[in-house]
C-alpha cells in the first residue's frame, strides 16, 4: 500500500479514537456499568487500539517504505565512531561578507549564501557530496479542513507525519495504555462513595462524595486525543489549539480532587503559569505569521506525497522550514526579504542600509519568533523561570502524574522545540541552552531535600526536561529527542512505582517509609531499574547500558563539544555533569529511603502490601522498555535513535555561527563524537559518585543525614524552600497583582459603582415624574375617556332596545318614511 | 281650485301610477296593522299586507302593457313577485311556529308581553 495515504489514515484513526471514547464517556459514562466501571474499559480499549494502529503505522508502513540506515552519528555508539569523528575537519571558518558575495553563483560550492553556516564539513564520508548540509527529512503532509483564509493566509487543520511523529505516537499511546490499565487498579476507590480524608468540613467530618471513576477516564481520553493532536499537527496554529487543550486537560486532572484546597490551587497555578508562557508563544507566532505568511511545517503535497511545484519548477506552497532554509542557501537559516524588512521596524535595529544591518534586522526578528515560541515550551515543559507549577501539579492522582506530568504533556514543550528546530537561530539556541542548564541544576538541587516521593520525581522530571532543552540548545537535536523518548519510559515507570507505594502505605512522605522492598518486591525492583535508567547506568567505553545511558551520555558529549568551541559558555558543560551526580544522588536517596533499611513507621509498614496485578503489569512492561528502548532490535539497525535520525530537521546537521553574537558557534552534531571518551567517563564518574554518596548516607548510614542537615542549615533551608521561588513570585507578581486588583476594586466600587448607581437613581426619578405627569394623566386619561364614552354610548343605545315588537315596527316605519322623504326631497331639489 | 295631489289620476286610463297607489295603500295598511295590533296573528297579517303591497309594485313595473314598452319580455316583476310569495309562505310557517311556542309559554299571543329582550 501507498504510505502517503495509509499513514495519515492510520494515525488519524489512532488520534480520533480517544476522542470518540471521550464523547461516549461524557454522555453515558455515569451509566456504564456499576458506578461507571465500564468507562475505564472503554477508555483503555480505545487507547489500546490507538497504540496498535500506531505500531502498525511504524512497523508495518513506515519502516518497510523507509528502511533504517545504520547512521553513525546516532546516540547508540559503537567503537568506530571515534575514528570517524576524528576525521572531522573544522577548518573552514569564513567571513560572512565573503559568503554573501559568492552567493550569487549558486552551484556545488560549499560556500553558499549562509548567514549562519560558517563551518562547512567537507570531509564527512556519509554526507551528500553536493551538499554540506542535510536535506529535509521524508515526510507526508496534507490538510483535513480549512478553518479560515485571509487572502493568501490560511488557518487549517493539517497533518505532518515524519518518523518523529510516528515514534511519538507509539511512545505516547504505549505509555498511555500502560497508565490506563494501571489507573483501573489505582482509581478503584472511586468506584463507590469516596471519603476524602484530606478534606475536613466545617462540622469536623470528612467529605463524603460519590465516586468519579468514569470522569477520570473521560479526562484521560480527552488528554490522549489532545496530545496526539499536538504530535500529528501540521502547522503551528493547530499545535497551539491542542497545546491549550492539553493545558485544560492538565487543569482538570490536577484538580481532580477539587474539594481539596491544595488541588484546586495547584490546578489554577498550573493553568495560569502556562498562560504566561503561551503569551510569549503568541508573540512568536504573530511574528512568523506576519513575515513568513504560513504556519505550515511542510510544503504542500499531492495525494501521492510529492511536493507540489509550479510550472517553473518552484515549490508551490512552501512551508516555514522551506522558506527559511531554502535549497539555494544550502538549507542554512537565512532570513527572507520580508523578515528583514519587518525586522528593520524593530526599535533597536539600526537600519543604515548596509548589508550587515540587513541581516541583523532579520536575525533579530527570527530571534524574537524563536524565543517567543520557546516561551510556550518553557511554560509547558516547566522550565526556569516557569517551573514552579509542575511540583504542585503532583496534587493530581498518580496515574496523571505518570502520564501527563512526566511522560507526555510536559514533553510536548521539548517536542515542539524539536519540531520547530529549523527556525531557531544560534542565539535562540543559546537561550534555550541556558534555560535548560539553569533548570536542570535548580530542579536537581531542590530534589535533594524534598521528602515527598512524588515531588522528588517531579523535580527530577523538571531537571530531565532541562537536560533535553540543554541538548537541543547545544545543537544536539538527536540527543535531546532521544532523551525525550527514553525519559518518558523510565519516568512513567518511576511515577507509577511511586503510585504503587503510595497506594500501599497511604502517604507521600518518604520519612514514614523504609524497608518496603520485602513487602512489595515487584514495585521495588522495577523502580530500581527506573532509577538505574535515569542515572544512565551503563558500561563506559563498551557502549552497553540502560536506555538513559545512551541519551544522557550523548547530551554530555554535546555539552563538551559546545564548551570546547565556546569556552565562554563552560557553565553549560558544568551544569549537566554536576546535574548527573545530583540526579544519581537524589534518585538513590529516594530508593533507599523507600525500599531499603528499617521501616520508619511500623504501623504503615505492617499494612503495606504489593499492589494488584493491574498495577504491577504495566510496571513490568515499562521496566522492560526502560531497559531496552535505547537498543537496536538485535541483528538489525532498527532502533529509536536510528529512526529519529530519519526525522532530522532540515539543515540542522551542520555547524552554524551566530550573527548577533559573532563568537557563538553551534557545533556540528558530528563533532560530539570526538568527545565520546571524556564525556562518557565524566558522566559515569559523576553518576557513580552520586550513587556512592547516596549509598553511604542512606544505606550504610556512615553519615547521619540530620547531622549534615544541621551543619549546612542555611543551604538546606534554601533548598527545602525551593530556592524561595514561590515566595519570590508571591512577592513580585502575586502581591502587586492583588494590590492592583484591590485598588481597581475600590475604584470600581467607589467611583464606577457610585456613578452607575447615581445614573440609575436619576433615571428612576425621571421615570417617576414621567409616570405621574404624562402616563397617568395624558395616556391613561385619554384611554379611560374613550372607554367611558363608549360605555355611555352603549347605555344610551340600550334604552332604544325596549323589547316591544310594535315599537320596533314603528321605528322601521319611521325610518322608512324618513328615507323616503329625504330621497323625495333630494330628487325634487336636484330636479329643480 | 284646491286640487288633491293625486286627483289627476282619476282622469287618466289605468297605468302604473294607479297600481302604485293601490300598493302604497296596502303597504301603509300593513305597516299600521303591524304597529298597532297586539295580537301576534294580526301582526302576521300586517306582514302579508306589506309584502303583497310590494308585490303589486313589482308586477306593475314588470308588465309591458302597463309601461307601454314592447322591447322586453317583461316577466322579471312577476318572477320576483312569485319569489316573494314563496318567501312569505316560508316566513309565515316559521313565524307561526314561534307564535305557537310563545302561546305555549305565555298562554297568550300578545306581543306586548314579549319584552324579555329589552335592554
Amino acid at each position: 500500500m501507498d504510505p502517503a495515504s495509509l499513514l495519515p489514515s492510520l494515525l488519524t484513526a489512532a488520534w480520533l479514537i480517544p476522542l470518540a471514547s471521550f464523547v461516549v464517556i461524557v454522555f453515558f459514562g455515569k451509566h456504564m456499568g456499576p458506578h461507571g466501571k465500564l468507562a475505564g474499559h472503554v477508555a483503555t480499549l480505545s487507547i489500546g487500539t490507538s497504540c496498535l494502529l500506531s505500531m502498525i503505522a511504524l512497523f508495518g508502513v513506515w519502516l518497510p517504505s523507509h528502511p533504517v540506515e545504520a547512521v553513525s552519528h546516532g546516540a547508540s555508539h559503537g567503537t568506530e565512531h571515534h575514528e570517524e569523528g576524528d576525521a572531522h575537519q573544522n577548518d573552514h571558518e569564513a567571513d560572512p561578507h565573503e559568503h554573501e558575495k559568492e552567493a550569487a553563483s549558486v552551484g556545488s560550492s560549499p560556500y553558499q549564501l549562509a548567514s549562519y553556516a560558517l563551518v562547512a564539513e567537507d570531509s564527512h564520508e556519509e554526507d551528500h557530496s553536493a551538499h554540506s548540509n542535510n536535506d529535509p527529512p521524508p515526510y507526508y503532509t496534507g490538510e483535513y479542513y480549512t478553518l479560515a483564509s485571509f487572502g493568501s493566509l490560511k488557518l487549517v487543520l493539517s497533518y505532518y507525519i515524519d518518523t518523529l511523529t510516528v515514534v511519538m505516537f507509539c511512545m505516547v499511546t504505549l505509555i498511555a495504555t500502560c497508565v490506563h490499565v494501571y489507573a483501573m487498579g489505582y482509581m478503584h476507590d472511586e468506584l463507590h462513595d469516596f471519603t476524602d480524608h484530606e478534606v475536613t468540613l466545617s462540622n469536623g467530618a470528612h467529605l463524603k462524595r460519590p465516586g468519579r471513576y468514569w470522569r477520570f477516564f473521560q479526562y484521560l481520553s480527552l488528554f490522549c486525543f489532545s496530545m496526539l493532536g499536538i504530535v500529528i499537527a501540521g502547522n503551528l496554529a493547530m499545535v497551539f489549539v491542542f497545546w491549550e487543550l492539553v493545558g485544560i486537560c492538565s487543569y482538570f486532572l490536577i484538580g481532580f480532587y477539587i474539594e481539596r484546597h491544595s488541588a484546586s490551587t495547584a490546578a489554577n497555578k498550573a493553568f495560569i503559569v502556562n498562560r504566561v508562557g503561551d503569551f510569549g508563544m503568541l508573540i512568536g507566532m504573530m511574528a512568523l505569521w506576519a513575515s513568513v505568511g504560513t504556519f505550515a511545517f511542510g510544503d504542500m503535497q499531492d495525494e501521492s506525497g510529492k511536493t507540489l511545484v509550479t510550472e517553473s519548477g518552484e515549490i508551490a506552497d512552501p512551508g516555514l522550514f522551506t522558506q527559511l532554509r531554502t535549497a539555494e542557501n544550502d538549507h542554512h537559516l537565512v532570513p527572507t526579504e520580508q523578515i528583514v524588512k519587518d525586522g528593520e521596524r524593530l526599535a533597536w535595529v539600526e537600519a543604515d542600509g548596509s548589508s550587515e544591518s540587513d541581516s541583523k534586522a532579520g536575525s533579530w526578528l527570527l530571534l524574537i519568533a524563536g524565543v517567543g515560541v520557546f516561551c510556550g515550551c518553557i511554560g509547558k515543559s516547566a522550565q526556569f523561570p516557569l517551573h514552579v507549577w509542575l511540583p504542585d501539579a503532583m496534587e493530581g492522582p498518580t496515574p496523571v502524574s505518570a502520564l501527563v506530568h512526566s511522560a507526555t504533556m510536559v514533553a510536548a514543550g521539548v517536542y515542539l522545540t524539536g519540531r520547530f528546530y529549523p527556525v531557531f537561530t544560534p542565539e535562540a539556541l543559546l537561550v534555550i541552552a541556558y534555560v535548560g542548564a539553569i533548570t536542570l541544576f535548580i530542579a536537581a538541587t531542590i530534589a535533594i531535600t524534598a521528602t515527598d516521593i512524588k515531588r522528588v520525581l517531579a523535580y527530577s522530571t523538571v531537571s530531565q526536561l532541562g537536560y533535553m532543552m540543554l541538548s537541543l540548545g547545544l545543537g544536539g537535536w538527536m540527543a535531546g529527542m532521544f532523551h525525550l523518548i527514553t525519559h518518558a519510559f523510565f519516568k512513567g515507570l518511576l511515577f507509577m512505582g511511586s503510585g504503587s507505594v503510595i497506594h500501599a502505605v497511604h502517604t507521600n512522605d518518604m520519612t514514614e517509609m523504609g524497608g518496603l522492598r520485602k513487602k512489595m518486591p515487584i514495585t521495588a525492583y522495577t523502580m530500581l531499574i527506573g532509577c538505574l535508567a535515569i542515572i544512565g547506568a551503563g558500561v563506559p567505553l563498551v557502549g552497553m547500558g540502560l536506555s538513559g545511558y545512551y541519551s544522557k551520555d550523548s547530551i554530555i558529549e554535546h555539552a563538551w563539544s559546545f564548551a570546547d568551541k565556546n569556552p565562554v559558555h563552560i557553565v553549560l558543560l558544568i551544569a549537566p555533569v554536576l546535574g548527573a551526580m545530583i540526579t544519581a544522588f537524589y534518585m538513590f536517596r529516594l530508593w533507599y529511603m523507600t525500599f531499603a533499611g528499617e521501616p520508619r513507621n511500623k504501623q504503615r509498614y505492617d499494612h503495606a502490601h504489593e499492589s494488584p496485578s493491574t498495577m504491577t503489569t504495566p510496571l513490568i512492561i515499562l521496566a522492560v522498555f526502560a531497559v531496552a528502548v535505547g537498543w537496536n532490535i538485535p541483528s538489525t539497525d532498527v532502533g529509536v535513535s536510528n529512526m529519529l535520525q530519519q526525522a532530522r530537521p532540515v539543515g540542522t546537521l551542520a555547524a552554524s555561527q551566530g550573527v548577533l553574537l559573532e563568537n557563538l558557534t553551534i557545533p556540528s552534531e558530528h563533532d560530539a563524537h570526538n568527545y565520546y571518551i571524556p564525556a562518557g567517563l565524566a558522566a559515569f564518574g559523576t553518576a557513580a559518585a552520586g550513587l556512592l554518596l547516596a549509598t553511604i548516607i542512606y544505606l550504610w548510614n556512615l553519615l547521619n543525614p540530620s547531622e549534615i542537615k544541621q551543619s549546612f542549615r542555611p543551604i538546606h533551608s534554601f533548598l527545602w524552600n525551593k530556592w524561595w521561588f514561590d515566595e519570590l513570585y508571591w512577592a513580585i507578581f502575586v502581591v502587586p497583582t492583588m494590590m492592583i486588583a484591590k485598588l481597581a476594586s475600590s475604584f470600581d466600587r467607589g467611583v464606577i459603582d457610585t456613578f452607575l448607581h447615581g445614573t440609575a437613581a436619576t433615571a428612576k426619578g425621571g421615570a417617576r415624574v414621567v409616570d405621574a405627569v404624562f402616563d397617568r394623566t395624558v395616556v391613561d386619561g385619554s384611554v379611560n375617556a374613550f372607554a367611558r364614552g363608549t360605555w355611555d354610548f352603549g347605555l344610551m343605545l340600550k334604552k332604544l332596545q325596549t323589547g316591544s315588537l310594535r315599537q320596533y315596527i314603528l321605528f322601521i316605519v319611521v325610518g322608512a318614511l324618513v328615507l323616503f322623504v329625504s330621497a323625495f326631497f333630494t330628487i325634487v331639489i336636484a330636479g329643480s | 281650485m284646491l286640487q288633491l295631489p293625486l286627483a289627476h289620476l282619476l282622469n287618466e286610463p289605468i297605468g302604473v301610477a294607479h297600481f302604485m297607489v293601490v300598493g302604497a295603500v296596502m303597504f301603509v295598511c300593513g305597516a299600521l296593522c303591524m304597529a298597532t295590533k297586539r295580537n301576534a296573528l294580526g301582526v302576521l297579517m300586517g306582514i302579508e299586507l306589506v309584502l303583497n303591497g310590494a308585490n303589486i309594485n313589482f308586477i306593475a313595473f314588470g308588465s309591458k302593457y302597463l309601461r307601454n314598452d314592447a322591447n322586453t319580455l317583461g316577466l322579471d316583476g312577476q318572477l320576483i313577485a312569485l319569489f316573494v310569495i314563496v318567501l312569505a309562505a316560508a316566513e309565515a310557517a316559521v313565524a307561526l311556529a314561534i307564535v305557537l311556542n310563545f302561546y305555549n309559554n305565555h298562554d297568550s299571543v300578545d306581543v306586548d308581553r314579549a319584552k324579555q329582550l329589552q335592554g
